[in-house]
C-alpha cells in the first residue's frame, strides 16, 4: 500500500515535471524542423490567416539549416552575441573583485557600525531595479555614461547581493585554520588569496552561477540605460525580432539557451547552495 | 598604537566596495529622496507636492491596483502549491532529476520564450486550437483580461523550483526526532503536518514570503518582452509605469514614486523580521 503511494507520487511529479519542461523543449524541436513543416506552426500566427497552430512533435526532416543561416549569414547576432558575452563577463569579474574583498572584511573583521552597514548592504540587496533606477541614471548621467556598456556593467558590479553570497561561504571557514595562518605570519590578503578563497569557493561560484544566469536574461537596465540597438544584449534584441522571421528566431533562441543551460547542468549545486544561503536569516 | 592599526585593517578590503555602494547607490538614492521633494526642471522645493500628483495619478492607482492583484493572486499560489509538492519530495528517495526539472526556469532567459507563448498562447495559438476542437469558444490570452492569468502561470512556472527547494530545506531542518517521538505517541500523519512541521516552518514562510514578492516584481520581463510598454490594462504593472515615466524623463514621479515603494518594501521587511525574531524567541 505504501509503496503504491509512492509511486503515485512520482508519477505525479513527473507529470507535473514534463509540463514545465515542455514549453522550453519546444524551442529546440520547432527550430530543426524544415520550411515545410515549420510553416503549419508560423503562418497562422500571423494576422491574415483564419487556422489555428499545429505543432509537430517529430521533426520529419530535421535540419540545421536556420542555424546555418543565423551563424554564417547575420552579422548583428554576432554583435548582439558578443554585447551579451563582453557586458555579462565583465559584470561578473568586477563584480567578484569588487565583491570578495568586503565580504572578507565582514566576515573576519569586526568594526564599528559593522551591523549597521551590513544591514544596509541587505535593504538595498533587496530593493528591486525600479527604487534604484533613478538613483543609478543620476550617476551614469552625470559620468556620462548613458548609452554604452558601462551604463549596465557599473551598477551591477557595485550591487550588494554578491557581497552577501560570498560573506555566507567566508563566515563557514573556521577561524582556526585563518589564525594559524596568521600566527605563521601570512599577510591579510594572502589568508584571503590562499586560504580564504580556496574554502570559500561555495559562495564565489553560487554567485557566479546566479548572477551569471540573472545578467544573460536582464532586461530592464538595457531598456532603461541605452538607446543604442547595437548595444543591446541577447536579451533585448530577439523579442525585436520580426514574428515573419520565425526561423531566425528560432535559431537565436537556441543558441541563447545554450550558455545558460550549460551554466544551470554544471553549476545546478551551487545555484542550489546560493538559493539557500539567500534566504537563510544572517 | 598597534591597536589602532589592527582596528583598521579591515579598511583596504572594505573601501573599493565601500565607495561603489556610497557612490552608486546610497549618495544617489538620497538625492533621489531630496528630488522626489522638488520640481522635475528647476529643482525647487514644493514640499510633498510630488506626491499628491502621483496619488491622483490614475496611471499611477492603475498599476498599484494591478501589481497589488498580481501579488495577492499569485503568492498564495505560489507558496501553497511549492509547499506540497516540497512536502511529497521529501518522503521520496530519488529527487535529483525531479529538483532539476523544477529548478530548470530559472535558467531559461524570457527573451528566448516570447516566441513559444506566441505559438501557446497567440490568438490562433495551439491552445486556442484545441479549445476550437473541443468546441469551446477561443480566448485572446494575450489581449484580453485572460493576460492575467497567462502572467500568473509565468511567474509560478518560473519560481516554483525555487519556492520548492526553499520549503524542502526548511522541512529537512526539522529534526526527525521531533516527527518519530510524535509518531511513536500514536500521532498520525495529518498530526505530525499541523502540530509539528507547519509551526516550525514559520521562518521559512517568512523568507518565501520576502523573496517570492521580490521575484514577483521581475514578471516585468514576462509582461514587457510579450506585450510592450502598454500591455491590455489588467497586466499594467508599476514597473510599466517606472519605464514609461522614464522614457518621458518625468523624474519627480519617479522619485517619489520609488520612495513610496521603497518605504513599503522597507517596512515590509522589518514586519516580517519582527515577526521571525519573536518566533525565535517563543521556541
Amino acid at each position: 500500500m505504501k509503496l503504491i503511494k509512492k509511486v503515485m507520487i512520482y508519477i505525479l511529479l513527473g507529470v507535473l515535471c514534463i509540463a514545465i519542461l515542455y514549453p522550453v523543449a519546444l524551442i529546440p524541436i520547432l527550430s530543426i524542423q524544415d520550411s515545410d513543416e515549420l510553416i503549419k506552426t508560423t503562418v497562422p500566427m500571423l494576422a491574415s490567416s483564419d487556422k489555428f497552430v499545429q505543432i509537430d512533435y517529430l521533426p520529419q526532416y530535421p535540419t540545421l539549416g536556420y542555424f546555418k543561416r543565423l551563424l554564417l549569414f547575420t552579422p548583428e547576432f554576432y554583435t548582439v552575441f558578443r554585447n551579451s558575452i563582453l557586458t555579462v563577463g565583465a559584470i561578473l569579474l568586477f563584480q567578484i573583485l569588487v565583491a570578495a574583498p568586503s565580504a572578507w572584511a565582514f566576515a573576519q573583521f569586526g568594526f564599528k557600525g559593522k551591523r549597521l552597514l551590513f544591514n544596509l548592504y541587505v535593504i538595498f540587496m533587496l530593493m528591486p531595479f525600479q527604487v534604484t533606477m533613478l538613483s543609478q541614471y543620476l550617476v551614469l548621467d552625470n559620468l556620462s555614461l548613458m548609452n554604452t556598456r558601462w551604463a549596465i556593467i557599473l551598477p551591477a558590479v557595485f550591487s550588494t547581493f554578491p557581497v552577501f553570497l560570498i560573506y555566507r561561504g567566508f563566515s563557514d571557514i573556521p577561524k582556526d585554520i585563518l589564525d594559524s595562518a596568521r600566527i605563521d605570519g601570512a599577510n591579510e590578503w594572502n589568508v584571503l588569496r590562499y586560504i580564504g578563497l580556496p574554502l570559500g569557493k561555495s559562495g564565489v561560484l553560487a554567485c557566479i552561477v546566479l548572477c551569471f544566469l540573472d545578467y544573460w536574461n536582464m532586461v530592464e537596465q538595457p531598456l532603461a540605460f541605452i538607446k543604442d540597438k547595437t548595444l543591446f544584449p541577447l536579451s533585448l534584441y530577439l523579442p525585436m525580432l520580426d514574428m515573419s522571421n520565425a526561423d531566425m528566431i528560432l535559431a537565436a533562441s537556441v543558441i541563447t539557451l545554450i550558455p545558460a543551460v550549460f551554466v544551470f547542468v554544471i553549476g545546478q549545486n551551487h545555484l542550489e547552495q546560493g538559493i539557500i544561503a539567500a534566504a537563510l536569516k544572517e | 598604537m598597534k591597536i589602532t592599526k589592527n582596528n583598521l585593517r579591515f579598511l583596504p578590503f572594505l573601501l573599493p566596495g565601500m565607495i561603489g555602494v556610497f557612490l552608486f547607490i546610497l549618495l544617489p538614492f538620497s538625492d533621489s529622496v531630496r528630488r522626489s521633494f522638488c520640481t522635475a526642471v528647476k529643482g525647487d522645493y514644493i514640499g510633498l507636492k510630488n506626491y499628491e500628483t502621483i496619488f491622483h495619478n490614475e496611471a499611477f492607482a492603475l498599476a498599484v491596483k494591478n501589481t497589488l492583484r498580481f501579488t495577492a493572486v499569485c503568492l498564495p499560489i505560489l507558496i501553497i502549491s511549492s509547499f506540497f509538492i516540497a512536502y511529497f519530495l521529501c518522503r521520496l528517495k530519488y529527487i535529483r532529476l525531479i529538483k532539476s526539472s523544477l529548478l530548470f526556469p530559472l535558467a531559461v532567459p524570457t527573451a528566448t520564450l516570447v516566441f513559444i507563448w506566441q505559438v501557446l498562447f497567440g490568438d490562433s495559438g495551439y491552445i486556442n486550437g484545441i479549445l476550437q476542437n473541443m468546441g469551446c469558444e477561443s480566448i485572446s490570452f494575450l489581449h484580453s483580461g485572460a493576460s492575467f492569468y497567462v502572467l500568473v502561470g509565468s511567474y509560478v512556472w518560473k519560481n516554483l523550483g525555487y519556492t520548492v527547494l526553499l520549503w524542502v530545506t526548511g522541512i529537512m531542518s526539522i529534526s526527525t526526532s521531533l516527527t518519530d517521538a510524535a509518531k511513536v505517541d500514536g500521532a498520525n500523519e495529518r498530526q505530525c503536518l499541523f502540530k509539528i512541521i507547519l509551526p516550525n516552518l514559520k521562518p521559512t514562510l517568512y523568507t518565501i514570503t520576502i523573496l517570492s514578492f521580490l521575484n514577483s516584481l521581475k514578471v516585468f520581463r514576462e509582461a514587457y518582452l510579450v506585450a510592450g510598454s502598454y500591455p491590455h490594462e489588467s497586466i499594467y504593472l508599476l514597473q510599466h509605469l517606472f519605464n514609461n515615466w522614464f522614457v518621458n524623463m518625468e523624474l519627480d514621479k519617479i522619485a517619489a514614486a520609488a520612495v513610496c515603494v521603497f518605504a513599503v518594501i522597507f517596512l515590509g521587511i522589518i514586519l516580517l523580521q519582527r515577526l521571525w525574531d519573536r518566533e525565535e524567541k517563543s521556541i
